[in-house]
């Protein structure tokens, strides 16, 4: 359970939200503009809030009035960044296997295998290039890779998709769902692409100028999606 | 005539690893952090470039001479007397060339994406890491590039080492002082060879710069790391 409740007040912008979301995709919707990758930044812990709570499955990572303040390393928090932010000097191996300690490199202690998760994500062929030799679905992939190697407890993508043409957005959004089923740990997506929430969304989080909104869109009702409160 | 050379390549080398290590502390803050003051302290680490170095000669000799607070303090707790040993041309040539390293040191550590250094931290790395296996490798052609014009700077460094590491042959006589000392006493052919090793060591120096950032520099940037051309685009 991901229960979030943050305020924090910009330069005339002011982001005041909280929600509770237990499993699933839960989809960050809104124009640009509307807070949605602040309150991103806030759960990975990238940025703090003036004041609130965050907390994951019972694990107070911020709270103002308790003065807790996990930093982002020890969240165990994916992150996708918008812009992928791989690791342009390393190989794509390297950028994958970057959050994994060495004492865990020998295959102990961890679930996954460096191998399964990059044949699930079909690039266990490119480990050896470069980040400036991959096309912008490939650097998607392995920047879902790195993330999902650490075994984070809860995963954030911030506009994943929004780099890509057409045909690689189609395909990429079916994978997403699947890897989300198939590593079952809640998904939390931004995106100001309608067509993408509708597509992903378990639970939809509406936002406009740094607050929840509780509109329900046609499409959404007509799936039974809910939004999240 | 290989004293002074061999003295003078030293020194310039002692400078730059001196440069290097407080540059890229100061340089990164300075690329990072805001704080009051920060327009002040940014002109006082360019002023060396600016001022003639018998200035700053002059306000080393007052900090490190015998009489100077730093001086003194040697003198008194470790009986150490930096004044007019290599020492002194060291941290002559350091102050004078660090704004060099400053400037490309600062500006590559801006270019490096801050998104990065973040996806390093969600991925559970320390500060440390980040800055040893993120930061400084993708800001390296910057503080290389520094780091050699550093060694140019210092190699030819004359006025400030005069004044606080004086003339003293095998000691202190680097290049630069040696061609001046040979020139007052009239010995015109030591100071010709002189002049000729020093113009082809920092022409060599700077040529190699030129034609590092002109060639490795951009397939760096390009491929990522140290690849040339990007074949999958």
């Amino acid at each position: 359970m991901l229960k979030v409740s943050i305020n924090k007040v910009f330069p005339g912008f002011r982001v005041d939200i909280s929600f509770e979301f237990e499993r699933g995709f839960l989809v960050l919707f809104g124009p640009s503009g509307s807070g949605k990758s602040t309150v991103l930044n806030c759960i990975s812990g990238l940025q703090q809030p003036d004041t609130g709570c965050i907390s994951l499955n019972g694990k107070l990572f911020y709270s103002s009035s308790e003065g807790v303040a996990i930093p982002a390393r020890i969240r165990r928090i994916g992150y996708v960044f918008q812009d992928y932010a791989l690791f342009p000097h390393m190989t794509v191996k390297n950028n994958v296997m970057y959050g994994i300690p060495d004492r865990c490199k020998k295959g102990k202690g961890y679930r996954v295998g460096a191998l399964d998760v990059l044949k699930t994500l079909k690039i266990d062929h490119l480990q050896d290039r470069y980040s400036g030799q991959l096309s912008g679905g490939e650097k998607q992939r392995v920047a879902l890779a790195r993330a999902l190697m650490v075994e984070p407890d809860l995963l954030l993508l911030d506009e994943p998709l929004s780099a890509l043409d057409h045909i690689n957005r189609k395909n990429l959004q079916m994978e997403l769902k699947q890897l989300q089923r198939a590593w079952d740990i809640p998904f939390v997506m931004v995106t100001h692409s309608r067509r993408e929430m509708e597509m992903l969304a378990d639970e939809i989080l509406f936002l406009e100028q740094g607050k929840k909104r509780t509109y329900v869109f046609p499409a959404v009702r007509s799936r039974g999606l809910n939004l999240a409160y | 005539m290989l004293e002074p050379i061999l003295l003078s390549l030293k020194v310039a080398l002692a400078a730059v690893i001196v440069d290097f290590f407080v540059g890229i502390v100061i340089a990164r803050t300075m690329a990072r952090k805001e704080f009051p003051g920060k327009n002040a302290m940014e002109s006082l680490i360019i002023l060396p470039m600016v001022l003639p170095p018998t200035v700053l000669g002059y306000g080393l000799l007052i900090l490190l001479g015998k009489r100077g607070p730093v001086g003194n303090f040697l003198l008194e707790t470790f009986d150490f007397q930096l004044i007019f040993t290599w020492w002194a041309a060291v941290i002559a040539s350091a102050v004078v060339s660090f704004p060099l390293m400053y400037q490309s040191a600062k500006a590559a550590f801006a270019g490096v994406d801050v998104t990065l250094e973040q996806a390093a931290r969600t991925l559970g790395a320390r500060e440390m890491r980040i800055f040893l296996t993120v930061t400084l490798p993708l800001a390296w052609p910057g503080i290389l590039a520094g780091l050699v014009l550093c060694f140019a700077r210092a190699l030819g460094e004359f006025g400030a080492t005069l004044m606080v590491a004086g003339n003293i042959p095998g000691k202190t006589q680097t290049i630069p002082l040696a061609i001046y000392f040979a020139v007052e006493s009239g010995d015109t052919d030591g100071a010709r060879n002189l002049v000729l090793v020093i113009t082809l060591l920092s022409f060599a120096t700077v040529f190699w710069l030129n034609w590092w950032s002109r060639n490795k520099l951009q397939a760096w940037k390009k491929g990522g790391g140290c690849r040339a051309e990007s074949e999958h685009q």
